[in-house]
């Protein structure tokens, strides 16, 4: 049917392409019939090939040839594109760094005793992170040592004589090596990304190899960013372990006053949730159930890993959560959220909170959070929840009756726990072995955003089921690991179906070792998109366990579907990791024929890792799995036989 | 026969992006999308030109004239019309004089260096819509026939003597 394969090219979630058919029925506008307008959208932009540097342009190149073929100011292609890249990598840095310094902000409010709504609750991790910094632990109260940790992350924010902690401490010694020869080692943070916006200047960098460099060691700061926000949210609101709980629209409850938190910091989200349990009595009395939270997006991952809080939906699909006509209130941070939310809001009677200073939306309602009232704003958000809810509760509501389970929450700390359960004294001893044996083949972390251009979920569904299938042990962060949680990939009960014999042999005993009664879900989530720090953690202790560097691991990574600049900013740091790392959708580079030979090949011979970008998800997964088997020979270790 | 269509140019609509002109060469590439075309050899050609005249950009393309003086100069009987009235040069039989070049009013017939051959529009025979009018991301490119290009610009005039949008 016409229809249903139009749907299908939208999304192939069918909880959300029910939705669909319900905002096309009642004429609201979404993301889909938007990207629809736009095209076709414009080539010069798409190839990267036009600049707004500067008051002289816009300027744009002919990639053909017959027309210009520089800038007004004489930029090449090359230099144009490369200029482009950094901006964006700037811009992905300057989010996740700004993620990490408010939480830094937080630790230091808690640490002078300014906030009684948070506390310390991982002292564990907070002595972890200080010993790693060389901030002394022994005899000193937790507060303290939280002191010296909130100063030193904010200290490296900015240039200063050491490199940035967050990126020098975290890498191997190896890869601090390769980093440092190749002048990669962010100075500061904030001072990485200031230094993009100067080079990038009219007039300044025109060299496209020095534009890229530059760039990497603003994506090694994006690196230092998200590794700073994971540790300082796990020091303040703990450390994940496993949580059974479940994903997609049909999480929504038509009789509960129905909370969405979309966005990333857990600063809000985690304050709300913690108060839930304080307000339901409220919400009874106001005729509801109770109140439900679901999450959406990072803030949704968040939420997940630490509380089992399900998700409501993802990404792309963040309207959809909406014109179900069952949400009472959505409330926002910041990143990705869609303005149009407050259009459809308004269209279904949603109350849209926006709560920081630096992410307002015309059409939402703000409430200005911050630490301090922390507790008093999080019970104004409910009041208007439940208000919302009893206007909404004789309406008709439309929620797909479609959910998922998921179990989710695999930290590091939490994958080692339960390594340890093989073997006490050497937890990562399991799957190196396993990987040697060919278990498994190797590891690949799925990573970013769904984007218009693919069918919902497309290409991560493609390349997970095939690279499962051939053995892989597969990773999830943020909206890539929302796709793989709402199609079932993290429901145990799929793991012997999705598995080659290998990987399902090792889920299965390290599941059974900890008391499971069966095997881990066929792929962990590992959390937030600032989370993928934690990818990043876990492959340098196996390098170090190893003792070879990052770039000869059998661990590739994968964009599929990627639409945020913080994607092309963690993508240059897994770059600069040494990691092959696919992207799903065309980078705004291939008008510079050299940068995207530099990207995609000339790099390995600098970091080891390199960018493969193909829009098939069938011929990208044998790309993946053919720079795994690379990787395997490269340590001397069989691959099996094509299957 | 139904009136054939041509490219009309809505002068007032064009912002100059020279997308169309990305579009023509694509169609014209032999993988026919702009990422494979982009590193194509030889490079794919547009047949659509936005020349600019002050600061206004005007896009320029093939007429495919009624009374077509290239067609008429062709000493080699190259250029032909189609049955659906678009006029084309057919490579195999052009001799690469540049006659057809000298004599057409618009300026819109190219020198292939690499074939030694004339170019042109050619409306595009694999596709409903010319790619430069689907690539116009404000329609002042049209696929329309003359009688309904007119009949618009006649109710446009009228509502405009009128002094109101539409009607």
């Amino acid at each position: 049917m016409a229809g249903e394969r139009d749907a299908m090219s939208k999304s192939t979630d069918p909880a959300i392409r029910e939705m669909i058919a319900r905002a096309a029925r009642m004429e609201i506008k979404t993301v889909w019939d938007r990207y629809e307008a736009m095209r076709p959208q414009c080539g010069f932009g798409d190839t990267g090939l036009c600049c707004r540097h500067c008051l002289q342009g816009p300027c744009r190149i002919d990639p053909f040839g017959e027309g210009p073929a520089e800038g007004i100011c004489g930029a090449s292609a090359d230099t144009m594109v490369a200029r482009g890249l950094d901006r964006a990598i700037a811009a992905g840095t300057a989010a996740h760094s700004g993620h990490a310094k408010h939480l830094a902000h937080t630790l230091l409010k808690v640490a002078k005793g300014r906030t009684g709504a948070y506390s310390i609750k991982e002292p564990g991790k907070l002595r972890a992170v200080a010993a790693r910094l060389n901030i002394p632990v022994e005899g000193r109260p937790d507060n303290d040592i939280a002191l010296d940790v909130a100063n030193a992350a904010l200290a490296d924010f900015h240039e200063k004589e050491t490199p940035v902690l967050w990126a020098a401490t975290v890498v191997n010694p190896q890869r601090a090596k390769v980093l440092t020869d190749l002048d990669l080692v962010p100075r500061g943070i904030d001072h990485e990304v200031s230094e993009i916006m100067h080079r990038t200047l009219y007039g300044v960098d025109a060299d496209p190899v020095n534009l890229l460099l530059g760039g990497l060691r603003c994506g090694v700061a994006d690196l230092a960013g998200c590794y700073m926000a994971t540790d300082i949210a796990d020091i303040l609101f703990g450390i994940p372990t496993p949580v059974v709980t479940e994903a997609n629209l049909g999480t929504l409850k038509a009789g509960a006053v129905n909370i969405a938190l979309h966005g990333h910091n857990p600063l809000l989200s985690d304050m709300l949730v913690a108060r839930a349990h304080t307000r339901n009595e409220d919400a009874i009395a106001a005729g509801a159930s109770g109140i439900n939270i679901v999450g959406i997006c990072c803030t949704g991952n968040e939420i997940m890993m630490r509380h089992g809080i399900p998700a409501c939906t993802h990404s792309v699909s963040q309207e959809m959560a909406i014109v179900t006509g069952a949400l009472d209130a959505m409330v926002v941070d910041y990143q990705c959220i869609m303005p149009s939310v407050a259009s459809v809001a308004e269209c279904m009677g949603t109350a849209l909170i926006t709560t920081m200073e630096i992410g307002k939306i015309p059409g939402a309602r703000h409430i200005a959070f911050d630490e301090e009232s922390a507790v008093e704003k999080a019970d104004e958000i409910f009041d208007i929840a439940m208000a919302n809810f009893r206007r909404r509760k004789n309406k008709p509501v439309d929620i797909p009756n479609i959910k998922t389970p998921v179990v989710a929450g695999f930290s590091v700390e939490a994958i080692v726990a339960a390594l340890s359960k093989l073997d006490a004294r050497e937890p990562l001893k399991p799957v190196v072995d396993n990987i040697v044996a060919g278990n498994i083949r190797g590891v690949c972390l799925f990573a970013g955003c769904n984007n218009v251009k693919v069918p919902q979920d497309n290409n991560f569904t493609v390349i997970a089921r095939k690279l499962l299938k051939e053995n892989v042990l597969v990773l999830a962060t943020g909206c890539g690991a929302g796709a793989l949680m709402r199609h079932g990939f993290m429901d145990p009960a799929n793991t012997d179906a999705l598995c080659g014999d290998g990987l399902k042999a090792v889920l299965r005993a390290i599941g059974e070792a900890n008391g499971l009664g069966g095997p881990l879900p066929p792929v962990l989530h590992m959390g937030s998109c600032v989370d993928n720090s934690r990818a990043v953690a876990l492959a340098v202790a196996v390098a170090n366990y190893l003792g070879v560097d990052t770039d000869k691991l059998p661990v590739v990574a994968s964009a599929a579907e990627a639409v945020s600049e913080k994607a092309v900013s963690i993508g240059a740091y897994a770059v600069a990791a040494g990691l092959p790392t696919h992207v799903g959708v065309m980078l705004p580079v291939l008008g510079g024929p050299l940068v995207t030979r530099v990207l995609t090949d000339k790099v390995k011979d600098l970091t080891g890792g390199y960018f493969i970008v193909d829009l098939d998800p069938e011929s990208a997964a044998e790309k993946l799995l053919a720079a795994i088997d690379e990787r395997r020979a490269g340590l001397g270790l069989q691959s099996p036989k094509a299957s | 026969m139904s009136e054939p269509k041509e490219i009309f140019v809505r002068l007032d609509r064009c912002m100059g992006c020279h997308s169309c002109e990305l579009a023509c060469a694509v169609e014209h590439s032999g993988s026919k999308s702009l990422y494979g075309a982009i590193s194509e050899q030889p490079r794919p050609k547009p047949r659509v030109y936005v020349e600019s005249v002050s600061k206004t950009p005007v896009p320029v393309v093939c007429r495919h004239c009624e009374d077509a003086p290239c067609m008429h100069a062709c000493i080699a009987g190259a250029i032909r019309r189609t049955e659906d009235g678009v006029v084309i040069t057919q490579s195999d039989r052009c001799i690469g004089c540049w006659t057809c070049v000298m004599v057409c009013p618009y300026g819109v017939i190219g020198r292939h260096l690499e074939e030694h051959k004339a170019y042109r529009c050619d409306r595009c025979p694999d596709r409903e819509i010319p790619a430069c009018v689907g690539a116009c991301p404000t329609r002042a490119l049209v696929y329309r026939s003359v009688t309904d290009f007119s009949r618009h610009t006649r109710k446009t005039a009228s509502a405009q003597m009128l002094g109101t949008q539409g009607g």
